[in-house]
């Protein structure tokens, strides 16, 4: 019996270590499972804020102190609703809304530079988090997020609730030069941005992608045809300076969150 | 039968000599750009007010170059190496591999262009436009044929386990790339995942764990299996333990994306799944490690005077250090505090400069003797290159967990007020020691390199000099 022929494994083993074909699919398989097991749930389960058409986001219950189930609409805003019909009537605390088009260019303007790169927009539920940042994050507030930005690293402060916690011209000073206004900052200067208008071709086309996404599209009854038809207006002159101040501004304040009450369950 | 037998294989071995030089290459070019990318954060006025090379687009370079041409080039430079080697065979297809490498490098070059340009998708390691990606796809699945092809074409009964952790890494990349690419997009420049917040986070750390598990371990695990039993003269310590450690590492690496995604708003089961699976990933990953230790029991003497030989033994070493710093790191106590600071950085450098680069250069150094022929123009180098890598590795890895922990303590800490003691930034100004020391570390890392580049260049050259005196007995 030549060395060959020896199995010093098992039959199986051996026979698969002959056959290509038959290594080919197990190993295909094998790779399979771990992904679908953590990835296929989260388009079912509640808490993970999919719209699945209902209203019900996957039968998702938040709870206030008493027990009640807080309704959804409270949480995500519903123009139908809501006192607050239209985009441009929104109030902080109406509920998660996507963004208008002045910050879809600010993401734009965002993701470009990378500033995902080194700022989260997720905060943990810890309590020098909530001292330092807010109230932790949910999974709703991240839903029209088409390419989320949580990060992975802090070079510098969480975003996540970073809206309307500087002024306009804070934020002006700080991005064009970061050291003017904190020494110790290592965030590169982005003068630049003032001198780029926003385009608004691409602004207007991403307000359409984002309506024809699989999941979790923007409802039609708030990217309505006027208010995309609108949209070059209200970008008419902008800078990619304005867009990402715009941007940050919005960042955080959508949600009336209530002391005490657990958003994670 | 006698008469086959003794007909030597024809090898397709040019184009493994191209992708062996372009690995060389581009490992200087990537550890070039991490290296200013990480002066950019020691002293940002490097930013130089070039939107260009502004670290949000020089980081996306840094980490594409290393991974997909540095990494890229020597997986495809080994792969078609080893699957000739131990399968006693030719390619499937010369043609489709020359394809593949002219592909692969028009990839990068488009990387090289688009990156600096601001041209991202916002998610780290898919930053590539669109029609980048299409690419990929088909480069990719063109390697991925020819190489379970020229498995099929082997001579030898058995597939050799490099083999099994490529295949492996070739399925796995697929489904990743695939489906962490799904993007809806706006012009040539701009597009958006179909997926958002929840889903859309699981996906990129699927993918982004998994180039880490399948590409840059499993792919690297292959080179290992071969390269250290061929460069120490000894088999492979234990076959039964390479059939453990590459099921386990198969089936169990997968799951550990969602580690990356504790304590977010992502349902708290995902989290914890990844920490239970990561920790249980030690027991296949450190028996791997201590198979291509133990291969060398009985000839750990040539660790003296083979320098080659130590660049693969300390990434065995590394290889073992970084899956046990991963676990930890999963375990959900650790992570809250270590996600989001420099230790993941850290991290991640333990595996890329220690273990993955090491074995990298082994394998190379290896390999342009082989192919050309010859000895290394200079030993002596070699075992320069390594010393400077190690140092310069363990600079860089051990500024980053000093910082990485430092900056997770003073985040967290409360004064005899209860008030947070730090304000942000004077966490980021207490940085800045060990962002210059990371800098330093890097940079020794990147001088190996070219002393590697240099030593390869003057390999070549004095082997086309020998062949060129041989040229006209070769042909007769």
């Amino acid at each position: 019996m030549s060395d060959h022929d020896h199995i010093y494994s098992t039959k199986f083993q051996d026979k698969i270590e002959r056959n290509t074909l038959l290594m080919f699919v197990l190993t295909a398989l094998a790779v399979s499972v771990g992904g679908i097991v953590e990835i296929v749930p989260l388009f079912y389960l509640p808490n993970t804020a999919m719209n699945g058409g209902d209203g019900t986001y996957n039968n998702t219950q938040h709870k206030d102190l008493q027990g009640n189930a807080i309704p959804m609409d409270k949480i995500i805003w519903n123009p139908t609703t809501s006192a607050h019909k239209t985009l441009a009537d929104w109030q902080p605390g109406d509920g998660v809304r996507p963004y208008t088009a002045l910050e879809t260019a600010g993401r734009e303007v965002f993701i470009r530079e990378g500033c995902f790169l080194c700022h989260s927009q997720m905060i943990r539920p810890f309590r020098d988090e909530k001292d330092r940042y807010g109230h932790y994050s949910i999974a709703e507030e991240s839903m029209f997020d088409h390419t989320y930005q949580w990060g992975s690293k802090r070079t510098g402060p969480d975003l996540a609730r970073v809206g309307g916690k500087y002024s306009n011209e804070w934020h002006r000073k700080h991005l064009k030069y970061p050291r003017d206004v904190v020494p110790e900052s290592v965030m590169p200067n982005f003068f630049f941005l003032e001198k780029r208008p926003v385009n608004v071709e691409r602004t207007v086309k991403t307000l359409k992608v984002m309506t024809q996404m699989p999941f979790n599209p923007v409802p039609k009854n708030i990217y309505t045809d006027e208010y995309i038809a609108g949209a070059a207006q209200e970008l008419e002159g902008k800078t990619d300076m304005d867009a990402v101040i715009a941007l940050l501004q919005s960042l955080g304040n959508h949600v009336k969150f209530e002391e005490g009450v657990n958003y994670r369950d | 039968m006698e008469a086959t037998n003794a007909t030597p294989v024809k090898y397709d071995m040019d184009v493994v000599r191209w992708f062996t030089i372009a690995a060389v290459v581009f490992g200087v070019i990537g550890t070039l750009v991490g290296v200013y990318a990480a002066l950019e954060l020691a002293f940002p006025f490097l930013n130089f007010d070039i939107p260009e090379i502004t670290f949000g687009r020089l980081r996306p370079l840094h980490t594409n170059a290393v991974i997909f041409a540095f990494g890229g080039n020597v997986l495809f430079a080994t792969g078609y190496y080893i699957v000739q080697r131990t399968g006693n065979c030719s390619l499937w297809s010369n043609k489709l591999a020359w394809f593949h490498f002219w592909g692969w490098q028009a990839i990068i070059v488009s990387a090289v262009i688009t990156l600096p340009l601001g041209l991202s998708q916002g998610k780290e390691y898919a930053e590539l436009p669109w029609w980048v990606d299409i690419a990929i796809a088909v480069v990719w699945l063109s390697y991925g044929l020819n190489y379970i092809m020229s498995i099929t074409k082997r001579k030898t009964t058995h597939i050799y386990v490099s083999s099994w952790f490529t295949m492996g890494m070739i399925c796995m990349i697929t489904y990743l790339h695939v489906v962490n690419s799904l993007a809806i997009p706006v012009d040539w420049a701009t597009s958006y995942s179909i997926f958002s917040g929840v889903q859309d986070a699981m996906v990129q750390w699927w993918w982004g764990h998994n180039a880490v598990g399948f590409y840059l371990t499993g792919g690297f695990l292959g080179i290992m299996y071969y390269f250290i039993p061929k460069q120490s003269g000894r088999p492979i310590f234990s076959y039964r333990l390479s059939v453990l450690h590459f099921w386990t590492l198969t089936f169990g690496y997968v799951w550990l994306g969602s580690h990356h995604l504790q304590y977010t708003a992502l349902p708290d089961w995902t989290g914890s799944l990844g920490a239970a699976v990561s920790l249980a990933m030690i027991i296949p990953s450190w028996g791997g490690a201590m198979n291509g230790m133990m291969t060398l029991s009985g000839a750990w003497d040539k660790l003296r005077t083979d320098y080659i030989l130590r660049f693969l033994v300390t990434a065995m070493a590394f290889y073992a250090m970084s899956t046990f710093d991963g676990p930890v790191m999963a375990i959900k106590t650790v992570n809250a505090l270590s996600h989001y600071t420099d230790w993941t950085v850290g991290h991640v450098h333990a595996g890329a400069l220690g273990w993955m680069s090491m074995i990298s250069f082994g394998a190379l150094y290896h390999m342009t003797k082989k192919l050309w022929n010859t000895e290394m123009y200079s030993d002596s180098l070699v075992n320069v290159h390594f010393w400077i890598a190690l140092i310069g590795a363990v600079t860089y890895i051990t500024a980053m967990w000093v910082s990485g922990i430092m900056q997770g303590l003073m985040w967290r800490d409360y004064d005899e007020y209860g008030t947070l003691t730090y304000t942000f930034v004077e966490s980021v100004s207490a940085m800045h020691p060990y962002y210059v020391m990371r800098a330093v570390g890097g940079a020794l890392f990147n001088l190996g390199t070219w002393i590697m580049l240099f030593n390869v260049v003057m390999t070549v050259r004095q082997a086309n000099a020998v062949r060129g005196v041989n040229a006209v007995a070769a042909k007769a």
